[in-house]
C-alpha cells in the first residue's frame, strides 16, 4: 500500500486526479443532478399550477403519457423527421460530396457556399425559410410557381412537417457534405484509377469503391444528426408553434408545451426521461465507435 | 460508333474541357441554390419594406434604412452584446478548465484515461429536451432566469466535453521531447505549460475557441427558455420576428444578417477543425 503510493505511477495518477478534477467535477454534476431530479419528478405529482397537490405516484405520469395521443403523434413527428431529413441529407450530403470531390474552377469558394447553412442560427434559418422562401403569396417558391403557371403553395398551412422537414434538411445537408468531403480525401486515388484502367465505370466506381470507402463516415454523420434531429425544436418554436393541431409536435415540442406552458413537471419529466432513454440508445452505438478509433 | 470514337480521340482535349466546364456550371448551379436562401436574406436586408414584399427582383436601389430601423427601434445592439458575452464568455471559461483535464490526458496517461474521455463525450449525448424541467426550476429558484450568467454556464457544461476532447487531441500531437527538454532545464509544470505548451498549440487552442464560439453563438433551445428580454442573445431576439404581426422582413433580413456574419466567417476559417471536434475524430 505504501509502497505503491510512494512509486511514481500513483503520484503521476494524483496529479492527474487534480487536474482533471475541475472539468470531471462539473460534468459528474451536470449528468447527475439533472437527471436525477427528471427521473424524480416524473414520479410525483408536481403541477406548478396546483402547487399543494403533491406526493409520490409510481409510474402514473408515464401512463397518463403513453395512454395520450399527443405522445403518439409526437413520436411519430420525430420519427417521420428524423428519418426524412436523415435520407435526404445522407443520400445528398453523398452526392454533394462526389460532385465538390471533383476538379473544377472555383470549386473552392463553391463549397464554401455550398456549407453555409449549417453556420446560420436555427431562427435565422426558419424565418428566412418561413417568410422569403415559403410564403404563399410573397415567397421566393410562390413566385417561381406562378412563372411556371403552377399555384402557390401555403407550405405551412397544407405541408407543414413537410415544410419543417426542407428547413431541417437545409441545415443539416452541410454538415453531411463537410463530414464526408472530410472522409473522400483519404480515398486511395490509385485504387480508382486502377479500377478505370480495368474499365470500372464511374458509376461502378462510386458503388464499389466511394460508397464502401464511405460507410464509416455515412455512419458517423447518422448517429450525430441522429442525437441532435431528435431534440429539433427551435425551427418548430418560430414557424409552427407545433401546429396546425399536432401536425408539426415532436417528442422536444411536446415536452416544451407541457412543462412552459402547461406547467406540469411531472408529465413533462416523464416524457423527458423517454428522450433520454431514445438518444442513449443511438449514443452507446456512437461511443462504441468514437472508442474503437480512439485504438488506432 | 467507329466514327464517334475516333473523333473524340482526334481532340481528347476538347471533350475533357467541355466536361470541366460542364462540371463547373453544374456544381457552382448546386452551391448557388443551396446558398441562395442566405442570398437573398442578405439582399432583403438592403430593400424597402415595401420592395421586400414585392415580387422577387434583382434590381431595386439599395438602402439601409432596415439597418437603422433594426438599432432605432428594437435596440439590435443590446442583444448582440448579450450574444457576444455570453458566446466569448462561455469559450473561455470552458478553456479554462478543460486545459488542465486535457494536459493530464495527452501527458499523463494513466489506465482511466480512455474511459474518462468516452465518458465526457457521452454527457453531450445527453438530450438538452429530457432536463428542461430540472434545469428551469433550479434557475427559477436561483433566481439565473434571464441572466447572461445563467446562459454561461449552460454553455460552458454543453461544450466543455467538445472542447476537452479537441484540446487532447491537439495536445497528443505535440512531440513530447520539447516538454521534456524543458523540464530538463528545470522548468515547473506552470512554466511548462505557459511557455512551452500554449503557445506551441495555440493555433489548436485557437480553433477550438472558435468552435466553441459557434455553437454557443448559435445555440437556440435554451436560450429561447432560459431568456426573455435582458438576457436574450440573438437567437432568441431574431425568433422575436416570429410573431404573426412581424411582418417586416426587411428589417428581420437586415438583423439576420448582422446576427450571422461573424460567425459566417468563423465557420468558412474552422471548417477542417470543425470536423474534428464534431464527430469527436470518428472521422479523420
Amino acid at each position: 500500500m505504501t509502497k505503491t503510493r510512494a512509486s511514481g505511477r500513483t503520484v503521476g495518477g494524483l496529479r492527474t486526479l487534480s487536474l482533471q478534477a475541475p472539468a470531471v467535477t462539473l460534468l459528474l454534476l451536470w449528468m447527475i443532478v439533472p437527471l436525477g431530479m427528471t427521473i424524480w419528478f416524473s414520479l410525483q405529482r408536481y403541477n406548478l399550477l396546483m402547487p399543494e397537490v403533491t406526493g409520490f405516484v409510481g409510474f402514473e405520469n408515464y401512463e397518463y403519457l403513453v395512454t395520450d395521443p399527443a405522445l403518439w403523434a409526437a413520436m411519430g413527428n420525430t420519427l417521420l423527421l428524423v428519418g426524412w431529413v436523415l435520407a435526404i441529407t445522407v443520400v445528398g450530403g453523398t452526392l454533394l460530396a462526389v460532385l465538390f470531390q471533383q476538379d473544377f474552377a472555383g470549386r473552392g469558394i463553391a463549397r464554401v457556399l455550398a456549407i453555409s447553412p449549417f453556420f446560420v442560427m436555427p431562427t435565422v434559418s426558419a424565418l428566412v425559410w418561413k417568410n422569403m422562401m415559403m410564403h404563399p403569396s410573397n415567397g421566393v417558391l410562390a413566385w417561381l410557381a406562378e412563372s411556371f403557371g403552377l399555384p402557390a403553395l401555403d407550405w405551412f398551412s397544407s405541408l407543414p412537417l413537410t415544410s419543417i422537414v426542407i428547413i431541417v434538411a437545409w441545415q443539416w445537408l452541410p454538415f453531411a457534405l463537410l463530414i464526408l468531403l472530410t472522409a473522400m480525401q483519404s480515398l486511395d486515388e490509385d485504387q480508382v484509377e486502377a479500377a478505370r484502367m480495368d474499365g470500372a465505370g464511374p458509376i461502378a466506381i462510386f458503388f464499389f469503391i466511394t460508397l464502401p470507402h464511405l460507410k464509416r463516415a455515412i455512419s458517423v454523420v447518422i448517429m450525430i444528426e441522429m442525437i441532435f434531429l431528435l431534440t429539433i425544436f427551435a425551427e418548430i418554436f418560430v414557424t409552427t408553434s407545433g401546429g396546425p393541431g399536432l401536425a408539426t409536435t415532436n417528442l422536444a415540442y411536446l415536452i416544451y408545451i407541457r412543462a412552459l406552458l402547461d406547467f406540469d413537471v411531472g408529465t413533462a419529466s416523464a416524457g423527458g426521461v423517454i428522450a433520454i432513454i431514445l438518444a442513449n440508445i443511438v449514443a452507446i452505438f456512437l461511443v462504441r465507435m468514437v472508442a474503437k478509433n480512439l485504438e488506432d | 460508333m467507329t466514327s464517334l470514337r475516333s473523333s473524340n480521340s482526334a481532340s481528347p482535349w476538347r471533350s475533357a474541357a467541355s466536361k470541366r466546364v460542364l462540371l463547373a456550371v453544374f456544381g457552382w448551379s448546386v452551391a448557388l441554390v443551396i446558398f441562395f436562401p442566405i442570398f437573398w436574406m442578405i439582399l432583403t436586408g438592403f430593400k424597402t419594406e415595401s420592395a421586400a414584399i414585392a415580387d422577387p427582383t434583382l434590381i431595386f436601389s439599395p438602402t439601409l434604412e432596415s439597418y437603422q430601423a433594426v438599432q432605432a427601434r428594437s435596440g439590435y445592439a443590446h442583444f448582440a452584446l448579450n450574444s457576444v458575452a455570453v458566446a466569448f464568455g462561455s469559450t473561455l471559461l470552458a478553456l479554462l478548465i478543460a486545459i488542465p483535464s486535457a494536459y493530464a490526458m495527452a501527458f499523463l496517461p494513466t489506465k482511466r484515461t480512455k474511459g474518462t474521455l468516452l465518458w465526457m463525450l457521452s454527457t453531450k449525448m445527453l438530450p438538452s429536451v429530457g432536463v428542461l424541467v430540472p434545469i428551469y426550476l433550479i434557475y427559477r429558484s436561483t433566481g439565473l432566469l434571464d441572466t447572461r450568467t445563467g446562459l454561461i454556464i449552460i454553455y460552458t457544461l454543453m461544450n466543455l466535453p467538445i472542447v476537452v476532447w479537441m484540446l487532447y487531441t491537439f495536445f497528443k500531437d505535440m512531440p513530447k521531447d520539447i516538454l521534456e527538454a524543458g523540464r530538463m532545464d528545470g522548468a515547473s509544470t506552470l512554466q511548462e505549460v505557459f511557455f512551452l505548451l500554449l503557445p506551441l498549440t495555440l493555433p489548436g487552442i485557437a480553433s477550438t475557441g472558435l468552435l466553441s464560439v459557434i455553437l454557443s453563438w448559435n445555440e437556440a433551445f435554451w436560450s429561447l427558455n432560459l431568456t426573455s428580454s435582458k438576457a436574450a442573445p440573438l437567437t432568441a431576439y431574431i425568433a422575436s420576428f416570429s410573431s404573426p404581426e412581424g411582418l417586416f422582413w426587411a428589417k428581420l433580413s437586415a438583423a439576420s444578417t448582422m446576427a450571422i456574419a461573424p460567425i459566417l466567417i468563423f465557420g468558412w476559417l474552422t471548417q477542417k477543425q470543425m470536423v474534428r471536434g464534431l464527430t469527436f475524430g470518428a472521422v479523420k
